[in-house]
């Protein structure tokens, strides 16, 4: 049962609006350090666009998607009315007043300083009491699907908490864990400096604890997707989920291992220990074990709905798939560029093979496939799945939905794979301008032109995708039914309660970030002369 | 089985949980801290907890190695946001009686007639680390050395605000405006120089540099020049020697003929 219909779309539609912005200036971006486009000559223009991308991107789009979702979670697997619907309320408000608050030092160009921050680069205060009050509002909402779910549990005491909002609760808290390193470096760090209160910053402790938030944070957007790869595909396409434990195994992983790993984006920092950046890299290593699982859980539930189709032989069966379903064709794309962009990654997990890439476009390029990619065409879907049930009208136009996500896939794949591949000839990220009359860089131009031609690609998706949101607001009138999720071959009817609380995989999570980053957050902390002047942007 | 039975060593999964993630954490961390540090043969360690604490990032002091001594004196300015905050009237008052000192070569309205700097609206920050500089002996001229050597830090931050309150004037003999070449608004990114506009104006302005604008053609080349030959030595980090080295003779005309060029009112107002 869905009943806060207005606060899921007003997340929804924020969400999408201000990712349609972003994506315009990500491709203007493409285009303006390409070959095709003529160089403005004005580096700090670009910065300024960056800086709007990566903050909408990084912070507020999956973070509103997650909460929408997680709302809609929350009422329809639960099938109880969310409580603390003012207080969800109060979440989005403050995600808007922070957004805005952020956006307009931005544009002024008074925060250039990219959305990971990179102090000792100091931009305006409001910039980041801005991010602080988008981290803020999702706090709310963390603390309201842990809630409902404790209500919900006092109604249903011993029964299995239905897998979705499982997942959707470990997700929460993963978020709400993980951005604390964030917020430890903005108020102890930054923000003093940015008020005046300082004029020295410890760059390499700040970039600790960034790096604390910067790997799961990945995960925390991960897990919409996660979450519609186990309960919503197999249900549209006509299956079964193969294994409800093997699924909870999976998100419980996440929890535990998402977040100890994160100095893996600090193997070119000094002021890192040798020792924890092996022991970061091996877990980080691990964290490739649920996704795994998953691939496997979601491959064989594919499967029983081909079979149920009548699918037969050892590969034949794949052919008897929906392949027609959005949702199928989601799922195909998302695994195919989760398969890529999840090697990439294990190329910058490995110390050594890090060192031919680190700093190269190859980065850029791996978490647009994986973030861009994989992770946002199933946003896409989960869309499409739900505006039905929000908004009572149906979506009528199925063939444009079909090519529009063709589109995004096809512009993420020559987005992407010419960048990696420039990033391997050594080609820098967060260059505003390449000299591509030198020839020495002259062979990587059509590279590059590839690139942005897929940008503009990716564009026209995006512009598709809102405009089937808002033809579907005015749609005729349907009756979508109940919002429902997959159910699994073996419903189960009692849960261990390990596998039912997360209780155990939080007290690991945080046990974990204490031994993988306590010691090198006290070390700086402690030692003398590690801070550095402030430079500020915009400044004179 | 309630919550409370769950962090029990008789519960299975608390057992095999804690347990695996534990075991990780101890081989992870024995490879990570014992053996890795000595599989590489080229350094040495005293026992094991030195290699531990090696790969721990535990900072250590060579004994060893004492610091080159430098022989050359290197800029010791500090600015801090305070530094030259908000001056008062008198300050700029008294910083233009100092200035008649300056003005045989600056020029009365601090604009030259003798090819030294224009100062008239120049950046205070520039103005204060120049003469602390003059005065240390990180920068030397003939001429300039004698005067800066006997100022105190208050003359200083006076003569910097009082230079800086002037308004920016054309300079003496402007000469036609020039289109803005490569070397300053792309800079050479092969060789590693930064486009002179981004820090400089054109582009952007980043604290302590000067803005160029209307300066004496002859004077931004000799810069230049002694920065590329190693005779002026007050940039911090080398950036300017760096760049120096780097340029052609060609694009040190370019780029000094371009500023000369250029009326000092467009630079960026951003003070």
């Amino acid at each position: 049962m869905l009943v806060n219909r207005k606060l899921i779309l007003a997340h929804f539609w924020l969400a999408f609006g201000v990712f349609g912005i972003a994506l315009t200036l990500g491709a203007w971006q493409m285009f303006i350090r390409s070959p095709i486009g003529t160089w403005l000559s004005n580096p700090e223009l670009y910065y300024r666009s960056l800086t709007a991308h990566g903050t909408v991107m990084g912070y507020v789009f999956p973070t509103l998607v997650a909460m929408g979702f997680g709302y809609a979670i929350s009422e329809s697997a639960l099938e109880q009315r969310l409580v603390g619907v003012r207080w969800a309320w109060a979440g989005f408000w403050l995600i808007v007043a922070g957004s805005v608050m952020a956006v307009i030092p931005i544009a002024l160009g008074r925060a250039s300083v990219l959305y990971t921050f990179y102090p000792p680069l100091i931009g305006n205060v409001f910039y980041y009491l801005g991010v602080v009050l988008v981290v803020v509002g999702s706090w709310v909402w963390v603390a309201l699907m842990s809630v409902n779910l404790r209500v919900w549990r006092k109604a249903h005491p011993g029964a299995p908490v239905p897998l979705a909002m499982f997942a959707n609760v470990a997700g929460s808290y993963l978020w709400a864990w993980t951005a604390v390193g964030a917020a430890l470096e903005l108020l102890l760090q930054i923000i003093p400096v940015a008020a005046g209160l300082k004029a020295t910053i410890d760059a390499g402790l700040a970039r600790i604890f960034f790096s604390w938030t910067l790997h799961a944070i990945v995960y925390f957007w991960l897990m919409p997707t996660y979450i519609a790869y186990y309960t919503i595909v197999p249900r549209a396409i006509g299956g079964r989920v193969y294994s409800d434990s093997m699924a909870r195994i999976s998100f419980i992983l996440f929890l535990v291992v998402a977040m100890p790993i994160g100095m893996h984006h600090t193997f070119a920092d000094p002021q890192v220990g040798a020792g924890f950046k092996f022991i970061h890299s091996a877990f980080t290593a691990l964290v490739a074990l649920p996704t795994l699982l998953t691939v496997f859980t979601i491959c064989a539930s594919v499967e029983i709905a081909a079979r149920l189709r009548g699918g037969r032989g050892m590969f034949g069966w794949t052919r008897a798939l929906p392949w027609d379903n959005p949702m199928m064709l989601a799922l195909a794309f998302s695994f195919v560029m989760l398969g890529f962009g999840g090697a990439g990654g294990l190329i910058n997990m490995s110390y050594q093979l890090d060192a031919s890439i680190h700093n190269t476009q190859w980065i850029t390029g791996h978490f647009h496939l994986i973030f861009g990619g994989a992770i946002v065409i199933m946003y896409f879907v989960i869309a499409y799945d739900l505006w039905p049930h929000l908004t009572g009208r149906e979506l009528i136009d199925i063939r444009l939905i079909r090519t529009q996500l063709w589109l995004w896939f096809i512009g993420m794949i020559v987005t992407t794979f010419p960048w990696h591949w420039v990033g391997i000839l050594g080609m820098p990220r967060r260059m505003a301008y390449f000299d591509f009359a030198d020839p020495a860089i002259a062979p990587q131009a059509l590279s590059v032109t590839l690139s942005a031609i897929g940008g503009f690609i990716l564009l026209a998706s995006g512009i598709m995708f809102i405009v089937i949101l808002a033809r579907g607001m005015r749609a005729p009138q349907v009756d979508a039914g109940p919002y429902r999720f997959a159910i699994a071959v073996h419903q189960p009817a009692t849960v261990p309660v390990a596998l039912n609380t997360h209780a155990l995989w939080v007290a690991l999570m945080i046990a974990l970030t204490l031994t993988n980053y306590g010691y090198p957050i006290l070390n700086l902390a402690l030692s003398e002369g590690t801070s550095v002047p402030a430079v500020y942007v915009g400044a004179q | 089985m309630s919550t409370r039975d769950l962090f029990t060593f008789s519960n299975r999964h608390f057992t095999v949980g804690v347990g695996i993630t534990a075991a990780i954490l101890v081989v992870t961390a024995i490879a990570g801290f014992v053996v890795l540090p000595f599989a590489q043969p080229w350094v040495q360690f005293a026992n094991v907890w030195d290699a531990i604490c090696s790969a721990a990032g535990v900072p250590q002091r060579a004994a060893s190695v004492t610091a080159p001594e430098q022989t050359k004196r290197l800029s010791e300015v500090v600015l801090t946001s305070r530094t030259l905050s908000r001056p008062s009237q008198e300050a700029i008052g008294r910083g233009a009686t100092l200035a008649q000192r300056c003005a045989i070569c600056h020029g009365p309205t601090g604009i030259s007639r003798a090819d030294s700097p224009n100062l008239a609206g120049q950046y205070a920050a520039v103005i204060y680390k120049e003469l602390h500089d003059f005065r240390s002996g990180a920068r030397t001229n003939a001429v300039m050395s004698p005067f800066a050597v006997n100022l105190t830090d208050q003359e200083i931050a006076d003569l910097s605000n009082y230079y800086a309150y002037l308004p920016r004037l054309p300079a003496y003999h402007p000469t036609p405006l020039l289109p803005k070449p490569n070397i300053v608004i792309y800079g050479a990114p092969m060789r590693g120089i930064a486009p002179c506009g981004a820090c400089h104006g054109s582009l952007d302005n980043k604290t302590g540099s000067p803005w160029l604008e209307g300066q004496s053609e002859v004077y931004l080349k000799a810069q230049l020049q002694a920065f590329a030959s190693g005779e002026r030595r007050n940039d911090i980090s080398q950036q300017m020697r760096n760049i120096g080295r780097a340029m052609t003779p060609q694009e040190i005309e370019a780029a000094a003929a371009y500023y000369a060029s250029q009326p000092p009112d467009v630079v960026k107002a951003v003070d």
